[in-house]
């Protein structure tokens, strides 16, 4: 049930989109149309659900303070903690280059249509962001951090699409000249905001 | 040192082509932190110090990087400053550290700074590149400190912490005015941003899209 609560609350209360404006640059460049926006959409919801729980458990075993425990007991005090931030960023690079490669190989039609994304995302700030989330907020096992990383991908999936097809039928209003394009995205992503705010306090 | 070139390197990114409302680099972290015009004057000199560093220190080793993995080698070199950034805030500002929290973190992926370097720093000298990154970093400021006086002073009634608008004036204690609460909720900061597109390319029609 913990696990429950704590998917939904990531894909709507705690929406990277438009609760923490995570991801806004790639939101904003690639949501002209439906169909890219999904491919971007799926991509970031593996990307996530894969880099989390893997910088999770660089963190309990290597980089927390006292985590060398299990090598040494004299390591009880290291503190590599201030590596995090390099770690985290290494791994979600390497992550994302390997997979980009490995589709490229096996799976030719899939990467025509997912892969040129994937360079993209490694400078994605919803996937570092979700890694540095997952330190501060200190999630007490895997199972959490996986549930944490899907929910927030499918939460920054359902934002990007959803916006992607609203922009699909601005394109036929009549909009001030100053505020076509750049603007009314703002503003648009501003108010799907406040729609999502009405999520807040839902307790499961 | 400047010659003609170098002339156009500052005067554009402050307003033609400033990071934000033109080339729609960096909005991640540039709306969360405009709730306080504090937060927000430390993540535009964090932004500007990192953004001028690693475009010198990427230029420097330009011909050193091998193509294949240049995303990487960019991405550990500004990870480099802003952990030094964050560990400066975190010994000698601990409350702006917190109050930033993530968002320190998050200056490694702002498109301000891989963007620069993609576009500048992989194909000039070090010394403009220096200088491209410096103003691309204070132009992103500008705009971030626009928003975020709007939000403190309409949200909170405060700038910089000091009160701006007079206790007297509130309704609680007899006066007339409210704080807009809605100004400090996240939401809030985009629509201010697209309003500030919409000023911009109204005053510069050739920004204008189609």
């Amino acid at each position: 049930m913990e696990y429950l609560s704590l998917f939904i609350k990531s894909i709507f209360v705690d929406n990277m989109v438009f609760a923490f404006f995570l991801g806004m640059c790639s939101f904003l460049a690639v949501s002209k149309n439906v169909k890219t926006a999904s491919g971007l959409g799926l991509a970031v919801i593996f990307v996530l659900t894969v880099t989390l729980p893997l910088n999770y458990l660089l963190y309990e075993y290597i980089l927390k303070p006292g985590a060398l425990t299990w090598v040494s007991e004299s390591f009880a005090t290291v503190d590599l903690s201030f590596l995090s931030y390099i770690v985290f960023i290494a791994t979600i690079a390497a992550f994302t280059q390997i997979v980009e490669m490995v589709v490229e190989k096996f799976a030719p039609g899939l990467y025509s249509s997912l892969g040129i994304f994937l360079p993209l995302i490694a400078v994605n700030c919803a996937i570092l962001g979700g890694s540095l989330f997952m330190q501060e907020r200190g999630y007490a096992n895997v199972g959490e951090v996986c549930c944490f990383g899907l929910g927030s991908g499918i939460g920054w999936f359902l934002a990007i699409v959803t916006m992607a097809a609203i922009r699909e039928k601005l394109a036929y209003s009549n909009i001030p000249n100053g505020l076509k394009g750049l603007g009314i995205s703002f503003i648009i992503t501003g108010l799907m905001g406040i729609a999502f705010m009405s999520f807040m306090g839902i307790q499961l | 040192m400047l010659n003609k070139m170098d002339k156009d390197i500052y005067k554009k990114p402050l307003f033609k082509g400033n990071p934000i409302t033109v080339l729609v680099l960096g909005i991640c972290s540039s709306l969360a932190v405009t709730v306080q015009l504090k937060g927000a004057l430390v993540m535009a000199l964090s932004v500007t110090l990192v953004t001028a560093f690693s475009s010198l220190f990427i230029s420097l080793l330009r011909n050193t990087i091998p193509n294949r993995v240049r995303i990487i080698v960019q991405l550990v070199v500004v990870a480099l400053f802003v952990i030094l950034i964050d560990q400066v805030l975190k010994a000698f500002s601990y409350d702006t550290s917190k109050m930033l929290s993530v968002y320190i973190g998050l200056i490694i992926t702002n498109c301000i700074i891989m963007g620069r370097i993609e576009a500048f720093a992989l194909g000039n000298k070090p010394w403009p590149s220096f200088v491209d990154g410096m103003f691309n970093g204070l132009g992103y400021g500008i705009i971030l400190v626009i928003v975020a006086t709007v939000r403190e002073l309409l949200g909170s009634g405060t700038l910089l912490g000091f009160r701006i608008i007079p206790e007297s004036w509130y309704v609680q204690n007899g006066g007339f005015y409210m704080n807009n609460g809605l100004m400090i909720l996240p939401p809030m900061a985009l629509i201010l941003l697209g309003c500030v597109v919409w000023v911009h390319r109204t005053i510069d029609k050739d920004l204008q899209e189609k």
